[in-house]
Order: structure tokens, then sequence, then C-alpha cells
């Protein structure tokens, strides 16, 4: 039986690509209050092309670390690139609508790119070719390896660079202003559109950066990998607070700890009557809970005044 | 609209339309079946899926609450009619009991589901209501250990068809010389359901609680102003809209006499909210034109594609299945740019959206 | 001890947003069948004191008694159904309804008829539907808007607007009318319009609050005035008392109140 310094382990590991994902989620929502519904495929796609790009070159005899880093970088691209899409093609044209129109359409693209990535990656489960070799680190009892710690180190370096992105640079500003109230902030000179395409790029490569991560770590995929995994990562950034991006951070981090804690115990808390296929519900009620008892998130929720 | 129509169309046009449905309608499961009774099947899901549409509506069209886990009503419900009428607890009431009953155990969910959360904005709404449908789901997947309650993933099946004395709707029987199959039978039962909704529909529109909704809908704090409680009228909305989805599922578990927890996934929720959202929101005749659609669609897919694609292609690119959710998705996205009040929506409903999008 | 001649009796109702208070320790007494105003600069807690009033928010000290009761209304539709309606002042009308199915809307506190009634179109229900179109015509005659009565709510001059929004308030039955700047934008003929219009509420007996920026509007029309200035009640009198108070004066920063 796992000793809860694991579950901890596990669920930081978790929660660190939860965060990432969240992030996505948040950032949009924050800026133009759409619960981006296509995140979750996004991600799936990055996991997708990351194997592709990996596979293609793993024979070439570069050193496995570069192709990971190539992967990676081909994937944030991609990534990118899809996230401006969907923006632009999808969602822009909706911006006056009520919000029952661009949820519609999020679900349709959802179901579009889901779909286009079972017609190009097939059916079936794909595994990831080992590229890295497994150091196990002991400490306490538990175990963890040089992926998590390299998945929790990379998250946390991505998280710091968009703190100070959003702090600390005028498109930051901008982000923040829009955010606040988008009428003044265009008097004012900001580029709405840009910015709000901004959002959606930058969302996508933090996804891409978190789909590597779940290949790397789980070294499978599969093209209906994204609907809960974004499903969750919806939930973490409710969680932590719609709109905050440190809530959405520590929203992740929190709902991979409770989901493996949960996984881990769930059997003993309820006299083996429900088992750890239960799962995936940890986030459902969790997701319930919050909204029942504390809608605005445990760190307050931004989203600015909307009419 | 109503009062248009009878402006200037003269009364007989009227009753000739009456006239000709009616004749249609009747006709339809023998048209179906000289392609065998697999047409005939998928006539009555048509109809059943035009049942669930528009009870649908009245949460989605008329209410405006986002639903996006509607199937957890429509599994209640299928569930209770197989629970208490097949082997596996051997109890077998008759469904005049049980049809009922499923109906007041979802609208009980219903209630449960929508007391603490419809105060919660639109897409907040839809993701809870997303993750109790997946939780239903998940519960009668696995609700089969220490108790067997729902047999799991296998589901339960031998489901007693619908009786009434000797009649059973599952086997053939011969009227006035005319040889008449089960799916026929439940095609009749179905329509006549189908027909009480649209009845129960038209008239809640037009009433003091449809007001209430349209108003909630319009502007919910002039709403409330106006004295309207309207949570318990939102909860009243959810409560009726799940009455329809249980007796939905009752019917669906006689006629298919197998049930498992396969058949109410996410995607059947997805599928049931776009056929009213892409037939045309609170428009009767445009959640029909939906449902209609959305059923005959994979089907027609079905026979035309393979053809298709090895004329084409010389083999199959891709499966019908996959096509079907990438067409599906696509007019989800299409119809929502182009005509974002549906493909048919009431006069009033396009002038709305119209504005709203540029 | 109520007085049967006090209908609203507001005792040091407070309200903040964060560290701002909007209304600081507001008391004043509202007489049964009188028309009282609420004047003071804009952002002087008017329309928060309506608000607290109606329910829409929650106010953190004080509390009203309306007719001899103390008010708990934590939700507007409670106000409502004690017997308070309001407008608004952006005009909350529901845009894509008729102006007589607004004001039917309005006609939905006081009666019955629920999901049952609806489906089976029994007797008492068709007749309590006829009896609310029948009301609806009367109210829309009333404020002089039955000609429009099937247009859409949104495609109303903007007057009429403001009369359906009275007539679907009326529809309530309330005993206190709030009227949150009716006569806002509104040309010298229209504000006139609308004088004898709340002059005949009143007649008819219903008590009218009045939050208004016309200053002449509210000398013809209110018996007593109350004064609001960054959330305290500066002066309460008849208006020709008010209009001379310095400190009013003061608030409105010297511009005069003639």
């Amino acid at each position: 039986m796992d000793t809860l310094l694991q579950q901890l382990i596990n669920g930081l590991t978790l929660g660190a690509v939860y965060a990432l994902v969240a992030l996505g989620y948040t950032m949009v929502y924050g800026i133009i209050g759409l619960i981006n519904f296509a995140h979750g495929e996004v991600v799936m796609i990055g996991t997708m092309v990351a194997f592709t790009v990996i596979v293609s070159l793993a024979g070439s005899g570069m050193p496995p670390l570069l192709i990971l880093g190539i992967g990676l970088l081909i994937s944030v691209l991609v990534c990118m690139v899809l996230g401006w899409f969907l923006e632009r093609v999808a969602y822009r044209p909706l911006r006056g609508a009520p919000r029952l129109t661009p949820l519609i359409t999020a679900i349709g693209m959802s179901m579009v790119l889901q779909n286009v990535a079972m017609i190009i990656w097939g059916r079936n489960y794909i595994t990831f070719p080992p590229m890295i070799e497994k150091h196990i680190f002991h400490i306490g009892g538990a175990t963890f390896t040089n992926v998590q710690v390299a998945i929790v180190t990379i998250a946390a370096l991505v998280m710091s660079g968009l703190i100070y992105l959003v702090h600390r640079t005028r498109l930051g500003m901008a982000m923040r202003a829009t955010a606040q109230n988008p009428q003044v902030a265009s008097l004012m000179g900001v580029d709405i559109n840009r910015v709000i395409a901004m959002a959606f790029i930058i969302g996508s490569a933090l996804g891409a950066v978190a789909g590597c991560m779940v290949g790397s770590y789980y070294e499978i995929a599969h093209y209906q990998m994204g609907f809960m995994l974004g499903l969750k990562a919806f939930t973490a950034a409710v969680l932590g607070g719609i709109g905050n991006l440190a809530g959405a951070m520590a929203g992740g981090i929190l709902l991979g700890v409770i989901e493996a804690l949960g996984a881990g115990y769930i059997g003993q808390l309820t006299g083996d009557f429900l088992g750890s296929h239960y799962q995936d519900i940890f986030a459902f009620v969790v997701l319930i809970v919050v909204l029942m008892f504390r809608p605005s998130g445990l760190f307050g929720e931004r989203t600015g005044d909307r009419a | 609209m109503n009062d248009q129509l009878r402006r200037t169309v003269p009364w007989q046009r009227h009753w000739l339309a009456v006239v000709l449905i009616t004749v249609v309608l009747l006709a339809v499961p023998f048209v179906a079946a000289l392609g065998g009774q697999a047409w005939v099947r998928i006539a009555n899901f048509a109809i059943l899926y035009i049942f669930l549409a528009l009870g649908l509506n009245i949460v989605v069209g008329y209410a405006g609450l986002l639903d996006l886990g509607y199937v957890a009503f429509y599994a209640v419900g299928a569930y209770v009619y197989a629970l208490l009428a097949s082997p596996h607890f051997g109890l077998h009431l008759p469904f005049w009991v049980i049809l009922p009953l499923g109906a007041g155990v979802a609208c009980l969910f219903g209630m449960l589901l929508g007391a603490p959360t419809l105060k919660l904005r639109g897409d907040y709404l839809a993701i809870v209501t997303l993750g109790f449908g997946e939780i239903v789901r998940i519960f009668l997947n696995n609700l089969n250990a220490p108790i067997n309650v729902t047999n799991g993933a296998q589901g339960i099946t031998l489901i007693d068809p619908i009786r009434i004395g000797d009649f059973s709707f599952a086997d053939t029987t011969t009227i006035f010389g005319l040889q008449i199959s089960g799916p026929q039978k439940y095609y009749y039962l179905l329509v006549a359901l189908a027909i009480m909704v649209i009845i129960v529909n038209v008239r809640l529109q037009n009433s003091r609680v449809g007001r209430a909704w349209q108003a909630i809908r319009e502007d919910e704090v002039a709403a409330k102003a106006c004295g309207i409680n309207t949570r318990n009228i939102k909860l009243l909305a959810f409560a009726m809209g799940a009455s329809f989805g249980g007796i939905a599922g009752g019917v669906f578990s006689a006629m298919q006499g197998f049930v498992s927890p396969e058949s109410f996934s996410l995607m059947e929720s997805i599928t049931i909210l776009a056929m009213v959202v892409l037939g045309g929101m609170g428009h009767i005749p445009g959640v029909i034109l939906g449902a209609i659609l959305l059923t005959a669609l994979p089907e027609v897919l079905r026979y035309g594609i393979e053809p298709l694609q090895d004329a084409l292609f010389g083999r199959m690119i891709i499966d019908p299945e996959s096509l079907r959710m990438l067409i599906f998705g696509l007019s989800m996205v299409l119809v929502m740019r182009f005509r974002p009040a549906g493909l048919w929506p009431s006069p009033q409903r396009r002038r709305e959206l119209a504005e709203s999008t540029r | 001890m109520s007085e049967p001649q006090i209908l609203l009796a507001a005792h040091e109702v407070a309200k903040h947003f964060g560290g701002v208070k909007a209304l600081h320790d507001v008391s004043l007494t509202i007489r049964r069948g009188e028309i009282y105003g609420l004047i003071g600069p804009n952002g002087a807690g008017k329309t928060t004191f309506f608000n607290c009033l109606t329910g829409l928010y929650k106010n953190e000290g004080g509390h009203f008694v309306f007719d001899g009761v103390k008010l708990a209304a934590d939700a507007p539709h409670k106000a409502a159904e004690v017997g308070i309606a309001r407008t608004f002042q952006n005009i909350r009308l529901f845009g894509n309804m008729s102006a007589i199915e607004n004001v039917m809307v309005g006609r939905h506190l006081r009666t019955h008829a629920g999901v049952l009634g609806a489906i089976i179109r029994n007797r008492a229900t068709m007749a309590e539907e006829a009896a609310i179109t029948r009301r609806a015509e009367e109210l829309l005659h009333y404020v002089g808007i039955h000609e429009r009565a099937h247009d859409l709510a949104k495609n109303l001059s903007y007057g009429d607007q403001r009369r359906l929004e009275i007539a679907r308030a009326l529809a309530t039955e309330p005993k206190l009318l709030a009227l949150d700047e009716p006569a806002a934008g509104m040309n010298g003929t229209e504000t006139e319009a609308l004088r004898i219009l709340v002059e005949g509420i009143c007649r008819d007996g219903v008590t009218v609050l009045l939050i208004e920026h016309d200053v002449k509007l509210v000398m013809g029309l209110c018996g007593r005035v109350a004064v609001l200035d960054y959330g305290e009640k500066i002066c309460e009198d008849v208006p020709a008392v008010v209009q001379k108070d310095p400190r009013v004066v003061e608030a409105y920063l010297g511009g005069s109140v003639a």
C-alpha cells in the first residue's frame, strides 16, 4: 500500500500537469468569459504531435534529450497555431452572442479535433517510445523518478515565466486590463483582438507542454484523453478561482493531490463499497461542491465587469 | 406566428395539412418495413429522440438553462424500468406502474440536481450538469459490487416488453388481416406519446409558467422584481424536463429489451442538446426537425458512405462512425456561425440572435 | 408601535461595498398615500437604497419596517410579494415579449396557475388566463399605451417603454411603487404626462417613492422629499423647505434649485 508521502508525490506530479492546462482555461475565461471546451483536445494534439516527432526521429541517432526537445518545440508550435485558429475562426465571429452559442461551437470544435486525431493517429492507445533512462530516487519510504522531477521543475519554470509575462510586460498589462474591462481597455488603445488571440496562443502553448509531460509520464496516449483531462483541469481552474492565474496553479496542484489521495484511500473510506475505479468522480464532486458553496473559488475569481 | 398563419392560410389548407400529416404518420411503419424491420426501428428511435428533445426543450429552450447531462434522467428512467420488469430482481411490474414511477424518480433526481445548482450562471451550470451526467454513468457502470444493483457494464437484459393483458408489444399480431410487427406497434405508441408531449410543450409555452420562463430568459433581475421566484420556476423546468426523460427511458428499456451504461454517455446528452439547439431552440417544429435529422443522418451515412468512398477512392478512408462525429461537430460550428437561432427557429428567436452576432 | 399612517420606515440602513460606505445609517419614513421623493447628487446612494429595499442587495446594518412588519427581503421576489414594486434606472423590460405580455408577467405574482393547470387547461386556469389578459389590457390603457399592446417591448419608444415598466410594476398590486428616475431622458411634454400619471397612481391608492434628478418634477409632485449625499440623509422635509436648506444647496455644489 502506497504511503501518504507517495500519494502526495504522485499528486504533485499530476497536479503540475493539471495546473498548466488549467491556466489555459482560466486565461481564456478571464478575458472573454468562454469555457474553451476544445482546450483539452488541443492538449491531446500536443501529445500526439510530440509522439509523431519522437517516433520519426527515434532511429536517427540524435541524442534522446534533443529528440524530446524538438518534439516539445514542434508540439508547442503546432498547438499555438491551433489555438490561434480556434479563436480566429470559431470564436471571434461569435463575440457578441449569448453564452450558449460559443459553448456549442466549442463542443463542436472539440468533437472535430477528436475525430481528426482519430483519423490521423488511429483508435488505439499509442505507446511512447522510452526516451529517458529512468532514475529512481527514494525518500522516506516513497519513490520518485527523474521524470517526475523534470515535470514539476519545468511546470514551475513555465508558470514563473507566465507570471513574469502577465505582471511585467506590456502584453501582460494589456491582458489584465482587457480581463477587467474590455471596452475601457480598447479605448485606452489596447488591441483587444490581439490580446484575446494571445491568451489562446499562450494557453495552447502551456497545454502542449502539459501534453508532452503526460506522454512522457504515462507513456501512452489516446485520441480521447483530452476530454477527461480537460474537464479535470477546468475543475482545477474553478477550484482556484476562474480568471485567477495563481488560483489556477494552486487549484491544479490541489486537485492532483486530492485525486491521488482519494484514489488511494477511497477503498478504506467507504468500507470497500467504492473502489478506485470511481477515481474520476473526485474531480466532479470537487467541482460540484466548489460551485455550490464557494463559486468564486478558493482565491476569488477575476472576470472583471460584465454587464 | 399561429395568428399570422391563420390569417393568411385559408382553413381548408390548414385541415388538408393535418390530414396529410396524419396519413403519412400512419403509413410510415409500413413503408419503412419494405426496407426491413430495421428501418421501422430507426423510425422508432427518431420518435423517441423527438420525445427527448422536446423534454430538453423545456429546460434549454423555454427556461434557458444549459443542461449538458440530460442523459442522466433518461438513464434513470431506463434503469428503473429495467430493474422492475426483468429477471434481474425477479420483479415484473406492469408498465402503467413503472413508467410513472420512472418519471417520478427522474423528476426527483432533477430536483436534487437543480436545487443547489440552478443559481449558477450559464456555463457553470452546463459543466455541473455534465459532471452529474457522468457521475450517473460511472455509478451505473460500477454498482455491481458489493451488491449487484445495476449489473455494471453488462447491463440488464430480458426486460419485459410493454404488455396490455395478452397484447404484447414485442410480437407480431394480426389485426383485420394486416400483420403488425412488434416494432411497428411500438411506433404507434411512440407517436401517441410524442403527440402528447408536443401538446404539453405548446400548452406550457402559452401559459403563466411559460411566460415566467421566458421572462427569466430575457432578464432574470427584472423577473425577480416582478415577484417571480426564479429558483422555483427554474426548478420546475428542470423537474419537467427530467420527468419526460424518465418516461422516454422507460419506453426505451421496454422497446430494446436491454439496457447498459453505454447508451447513456456524454455523447448522448450532447446529441440531444444539438437536436434542440441546431433544430431551433424553443421552437417545436424546429426541435422535431433537429431530432429527425440527427437520427436519420448516421443511418444515411452508414448506407451511403461506404459505397461512395469505394467509388471515389477505391477503399474506405474514414469509417462511418468517425465521419458522423466529424460532420456532427462541423455542423455545430457552422450552424452556430451562420444560423445561431437554429435551422428552423421561431421568428422571434431569429430576431433575438440576429442582433447579437455581427 | 406602528402608526397606521406610516407605510415604510427605514431604520439606520447601512450598506458598504468593500471600503466604500454607500449608505450610512439612513433613516426615513414614508406615509401611506404620499408621493415621497429621494434626491441627491449622482452617487449619493439613492439606487443603492432602492436595491436594499427591494432585496437586490443585502444591507449590512439597519432594517426596514413595511406596513408594520419588519422586512426580511433577502430576495427581490419577496419584496414584490409584500407589496413593493419597482422600476429600474436603465429600464429592464422583457424586450422580445410584447407590451401586453410584459404586463401579464407582472400578474404572475398574484395568480396561481401551475404546470398542471397549464397542461390540462381546466376551467379555472382558463378563467385566470382571461382575467390576466383583461387586467393587462386595463393597465396598458391606464398608462396610455394600449395601442401598442402587441408590439415588442424593445420596439417601443423610450417614453412608452417607461410607461410599460410602470404598468408592469402596477400589475403586481403594490402598496408602494418605487420609481427609479422615471423621467430620465424625457422632454418637457413627456415629463408633464408622467407627472399626471404618477399623481393619478397616488390618487388611486398606491404610495409612491420617487428617485429623480428633474428638480422641477420633484418639487411639483412630491409631498415630502429626502436628500441623500454621500450615503447620508442630510434633509427630510417638504420641498419648499428642502429647497432652501443650505446643506442641500451645498451638496448640489451651489447649483440653483429654483
